[in-house]
C-alpha cells in the first residue's frame, strides 16, 4: 500500500485523488468543492461528477475529461481503477485501486443509508481501506431522515404565518431535502435560493424527483407565509433571509445532532439529515470490508483510530491538508 | 416527560424572548401536578443530592468505553448532552409523567442507584435523557432566567411581576397557594418575611466616563469593597442562620458566627477571614469555603468575622423601604446593643468630589479591598441588580503579558471553540504556565485565537492542544498568591484576557522571577 502517500498521491504514475491544487491527472470522487477543484489537466470521474464540475466551474475547468461508469475498469500502467457508488450525492464514487494483488479502497465521502437522489453505497472488499470520519464519534447516530423531515412538515402546518428557511448545502443536501419532502407527500412548490437553481435543474434533468421548485423573487412579503425555502447555510445569517415573513431558521445537517451546535448557529429547528455515515455505519463498513489496514481522513479521526486499534487493525489518521473539521459539505 | 423535554428543547433553541414566554405559558396552562415540578425545575429549586456529575460519569463508563466517551465529551462540551447522545437506548419504555418519574427516582435506594438509575436512562428517548440529566445536575442553562418564568406567569394570569417577586422566596413546592392566588381562587399567600432569605441588593459596575458626569457626588456615600463572600445573617431570640448570596444556608461551616451572635435582626454583610477585624486576603478565606464543617483547629487558624453593610429588619421592623442613611442608624444601634468579636461595621468614606474618591479606590489597605462601593444615600433596599442605586468601582486590574501555551475547548456557549487558554512566562529558556483564562476576549478575538490554535497545534495531550509559542496575551487579574500546587509557584485570582498583544515579540515577556518580584510574592 506504500504506492499512495498521505496526500492521496500515486507517484509512480503521477495520479492524485481529490487534489486541492491543479494536477496532471485527478480522480475526483464527487462534486463538492473540497474534493472537486478547477484547473486539472485530466479529470477522471463519473459522468455526473463531470457534469456537476462543468456546471460549477464551466466547461473548461479541465483540459480533458474521462467519464467512467460504476464498475468500469480503467488502467494506467499496472494500476487498475474502478469507481463504485458511495451513496453520498449524485455521481459520488468510491475508488478501488488494484496493484498486483493489493486492493485499496478510498471511500471518499459516503453514506450507507438509503437515498433516492443517488445510487446507493456498495460495499467493496479490500486489503486497505481509506475511510472518511466526518461523524467518527459514538454520539453520532443518525435518526431516520423521514422522521426528521416530518418535523419540518409538522412545523409548517402549525406555524401558518411563518416561513421556514432550511439551510442545506447547494449540492446534494438541498436536493435530498426536496426529495424527502416529496416522499412524505409534501406537494407544494418549494422555493430556492438563486445559487441552487442550476443544480436543481440538473437533478431534475437526471430524473431525480425533487418536484416543483421556483427561485425566490422579490414578491410581496406575505406571499412566503407558510412556504418552505431552501438556501445555502451561508445565506441564513445574511441580509437575504430578512426579507421573509417571520422566518423559522432550520438546518439539515448531521451536525444538528448536537443541540449546542444548533444553538450557536442560531438554528431554531435542527433537522438531523446527513449525507455521511454515522458512527455505527463507519464501524460496520470497516468490519465488512475485511480490510486489515485502515487509514482515516476527514474529521474526527481520533476515536475511530482508537477503536480500530482495539480491534487489532492497523490504523492511523491521514491528515489531508486544507481541510478542517466542521467545514465539510 | 415528553412534553417537558420538548419544552426545554424549544426554549434552548429559541432566541426570541416573546416566543420563550409563550412556550412557558402554554406549558403552565396544563392543570396538573407536572407544572409544579416544572416550576421547581425552571427556578432551580429541585435537585437530587445523590446524582452528581461524577456519579453520571461513573454510570456512563459502565455503558461505553471510557476513551470513546472522553473523545465525545471533548467534542460536545456539555456533559448532559454527551451522555444523552452516547447512552445506548434499549427499547423505549412507556412514556412517564414528569412527576411520576421524579418521584420514582427519589425512591431509589442509595445502594441500588447505579442499577436503577441506569435503567431509567436506558428507557428514555434521547431528548428526555438530556432533560433528566439537566434536572439532576441543576443549572439548566437554557437561556431562561427565573425572572422570565415569573414574567410568563404574571402575564398569563394578569398579575404584576412585583407581586410575584415579593412572595417568591416564601413559596414552597408544590406551590398550591401560588397557583390558587394566580387563578384568583384565594388571596395572596401570607409569608413570614423575617424567616426568609431575602434576595440581596447588588451593585452595577460604574461607567467612569458617563456616570461621573451625570451623578452628583453629594447624593452618594462610599464604602470599601471587600473581597470576601457576601452573606445574610438572620438573628432572632431562638435561632441564628447564615446564608450565601445565592440563598444557600451555610451556617454549619461557620459555627463561631452562629454561636456568638445575639439580637433580633437581618443583617447584610461580607464574611472575611482575619483576627481583630483585620482581613487577611481571599487565599485564607478559601481555606474555610466549601467545607460543610469547620474544626476547632481551622477556626483558630483562620478565624472569620462579618463586616456589616446593611440591615433589613430590626426586631419587628421591616426597614427595607427606609433610606440607606436611616437604615445605617438602625445598623449602628444593633451593633452597639449586641457587641461581639464577630461583627463590625463597614466604614463610611467621606468625600465631596469623585476625584477625591479615586485615591480611596486605589490606595487603601494595599491589596485587601477591591475598590469602593458607591451607594445612593436615599436608596431603599431593593433585591437584585437594579440600576441607578448602587455602583461598584473596582481598582484597576493588575496586568501581565504572557505567552499562549495551551488551549482547550470550552463548554456551553463556547463549546467547540478553543476558548480556555493557558499562558506562561519565562523560566530560564523554558516557559512555565502561570494561569488559565476563559473570558475577557471579544467574539472576534476568540475566532482569531481559535483559528490560530487549529492551524498551529504542535502537540496534543488528550483534549489539550499545545500551540506554537507566538501569541502574547495581556492578562488582567485581580490578585496573585503564592501556591505550591502550581509549578510556577503562583496562583492568580480571576485572570481574564485583556487583549492580544500583536505588537510584542515573545522574548520581551518577563521571567517568573521578575513576575514574582513585581507582584511581591516571595
Amino acid at each position: 500500500m506504500d504506492f499512495i502517500n498521505h496526500q492521496l498521491f500515486i507517484k509512480d504514475i503521477n495520479v492524485h485523488i481529490d487534489p486541492i491544487l491543479p494536477k496532471k491527472t485527478a480522480i475526483i470522487t464527487h462534486g463538492h468543492a473540497d474534493h472537486a477543484r478547477f484547473g486539472h489537466d485530466h479529470v477522471i470521474a463519473t459522468r455526473q461528477t463531470i457534469d456537476i464540475m462543468k456546471i460549477r466551474y464551466g466547461d473548461k475547468c479541465a483540459k480533458k475529461f474521462t467519464p467512467l461508469r460504476y464498475g468500469q475498469k480503467y488502467s494506467i500502467k499496472n494500476f487498475n481503477f474502478t469507481l463504485y457508488p458511495a451513496g453520498h450525492i449524485l455521481g459520488s464514487a468510491q475508488v478501488l485501486i488494484e496493484k498486483n494483488n493489493h486492493r485499496l479502497v478510498i471511500t471518499g465521502d459516503y453514506k450507507v443509508g438509503k437515498d433516492e437522489t443517488c445510487k446507493n453505497f456498495k460495499l467493496v472488499k479490500c486489503d486497505t481501506l481509506i475511510t472518511e470520519a466526518t461523524f467518527g464519534l459514538p454520539i453520532f447516530q443518525h435518526p431516520d431522515p423521514k422522521d426528521e423531515i416530518q418535523k419540518l412538515i409538522r412545523s409548517v402546518k402549525i406555524n401558518k404565518n411563518n416561513c421556514h428557511i432550511v439551510g442545506a448545502y447547494a449540492l446534494g443536501k438541498a436536493q435530498r431535502v426536496m426529495n424527502l419532502l416529496r416522499q412524505q407527500k409534501y406537494n407544494e412548490t418549494i422555493y430556492i435560493h438563486g445559487s441552487l437553481e442550476k443544480l436543481c435543474q440538473y437533478y431534475s434533468k437526471e430524473k431525480i424527483n425533487i418536484g416543483k421548485f421556483e427561485k425566490v423573487s422579490s414578491k410581496d412579503k406575505s406571499f412566503y407565509e407558510g412556504k418552505i425555502i431552501i438556501a445555502p447555510p451561508s445565506a441564513l445569517k445574511d441580509r437575504w433571509s430578512r426579507r421573509f415573513p417571520n422566518p423559522i431558521i432550520c438546518m439539515a445537517s448531521g451536525w444538528m445532532t448536537v443541540k449546542q451546535r444548533a444553538k450557536q448557529q442560531g438554528i431554531e429547528l435542527p433537522l438531523v439529515i446527513s449525507d455521511h455515515s454515522d458512527w455505527n455505519e463507519l464501524l460496520d463498513t470497516i468490519k465488512k470490508s475485511k480490510a486489515k489496514n485502515i487509514l482515516i481522513t476527514h474529521g474526527q479521526e481520533d476515536a475511530l483510530v482508537y477503536y480500530c486499534k482495539k480491534q487489532n487493525l492497523v490504523s492511523k489518521p491521514l491528515s489531508i491538508q486544507g481541510r478542517s473539521d466542521e467545514e465539510i459539505e | 416527560m415528553k412534553k417537558f423535554s420538548s419544552l426545554l428543547h424549544n426554549l434552548i433553541l429559541t432566541p426570541s424572548r416573546n416566543t420563550k414566554i409563550k412556550l412557558l405559558q402554554d406549558y403552565f396552562k396544563i392543570l396538573d401536578i407536572n407544572r409544579a415540578y416544572a416550576l421547581a425545575i425552571l427556578s432551580d429549586q429541585l435537585s437530587f443530592q445523590f446524582i452528581k456529575a461524577s456519579k453520571l460519569r461513573e454510570l456512563v463508563y459502565e455503558q461505553v468505553d471510557q476513551h470513546l466517551f472522553d473523545y465525545s465529551y471533548d467534542y460536545v462540551g456539555d456533559l448532559a448532552e454527551t451522555i444523552s447522545l452516547i447512552w445506548p437506548t434499549n427499547k423505549e419504555g412507556k412514556s412517564q409523567n414528569l412527576s411520576t418519574l421524579i418521584e420514582n427516582i427519589k425512591k431509589i435506594k442509595k445502594s441500588e442507584i447505579n442499577k436503577e438509575f441506569s435503567k431509567v436512562l436506558s428507557e428514555l428517548s434521547n431528548n428526555e435523557r438530556w432533560t433528566l440529566i439537566k434536572i439532576c445536575t441543576g443549572g439548566l442553562r437554557i437561556g431562561v432566567s427565573e425572572r422570565l418564568v415569573k414574567t410568563a406567569l404574571a402575564d398569563l394570569y394578569n398579575k404584576s411581576i412585583n407581586e410575584i417577586e415579593e412572595i417568591w422566596h416564601g413559596l414552597e413546592f408544590p406551590y398550591e397557594n401560588l397557583f390558587q392566588w394566580l387563578k384568583n381562587e384565594t388571596s395572596k399567600p401570607k409569608i413570614d418575611f423575617k424567616k426568609l432569605f431575602h434576595p440581596m441588593m447588588l451593585a452595577n459596575p460604574i461607567d467612569e466616563e458617563k456616570d461621573f458626569k451625570r451623578l452628583d457626588a453629594n447624593e452618594f456615600q462610599a464604602e470599601y469593597k471587600w473581597d470576601g463572600i457576601r452573606v445574610q445573617l438572620m438573628v432572632s431570640s431562638n435561632s441564628v442562620s447564615l446564608y450565601s448570596r445565592t440563598g444557600d444556608n451555610i451556617s454549619s461551616a461557620f459555627p463561631e458566627i452562629i454561636e456568638t451572635t445575639k439580637g433580633d435582626a437581618v443583617i447584610d454583610g461580607e464574611l472575611l477571614v482575619g483576627g481583630n477585624f483585620k482581613p487577611s486576603g481571599f487565599n485564607d478565606l478559601q481555606q474555610r469555603l466549601n467545607r460543610k464543617k469547620a474544626s476547632k483547629d481551622l477556626q483558630k487558624k483562620f478565624p472569620v468575622f462579618i463586616r456589616a453593610y446593611d440591615i433589613l429588619f430590626y426586631k419587628e421592623k421591616d426597614l427595607r423601604k427606609l433610606s440607606l442613611v436611616e437604615r445605617r442608624k438602625y445598623l449602628e444601634k444593633f451593633q452597639k446593643e449586641n457587641k461581639t468579636n464577630q461583627i463590625d461595621l463597614s466604614t463610611i468614606i467621606n468625600f465631596s468630589t469623585w476625584e477625591e474618591l479615586t485615591k480611596y479606590k486605589n490606595n487603601f489597605y494595599d491589596d485587601l479591598n477591591e475598590g469602593v462601593m458607591i451607594k445612593l444615600k436615599d436608596s431603599e433596599y431593593l433585591p437584585g441588580r437594579k440600576r441607578g442605586y448602587w455602583y461598584k468601582w473596582k481598582k484597576n486590574p493588575k496586568l501581565v503579558d504572557a505567552i499562549l501555551m495551551y488551549a482547550q475547548r470550552g463548554h456551553g456557549k463556547r463549546s467547540s471553540y478553543y476558548s480556555d487558554f493557558t499562558f506562561g512566562v519565562w523560566k530560564e529558556n523554558e516557559l512555565v504556565p502561570i494561569g488559565k483564562a476563559y473570558s475577557g476576549y471579544t467574539d472576534k478575538e476568540l475566532l482569531v485565537l481559535d483559528k490560530f490554535i487549529r492551524n498551529n497545534t504542535t502537540n496534543k495531550f488528550g483534549p489539550v492542544r499545545e500551540v506554537k509559542k507566538e501569541i502574547i496575551l495581556e492578562v488582567a487579574f485581580d490578585d496573585v498568591f503564592p501556591s505550591n500546587r502550581h509549578k510556577s509557584g503562583v496562583a492568580m485570582r480571576f485572570p481574564r484576557i485583556h487583549r492580544i498583544r500583536w505588537d510584542k515579540p515573545i522574548n520581551e515577556v518577563i521571567s517568573i522571577k521578575e513576575f514574582k518580584k513585581e507582584f511581591k510574592i516571595d
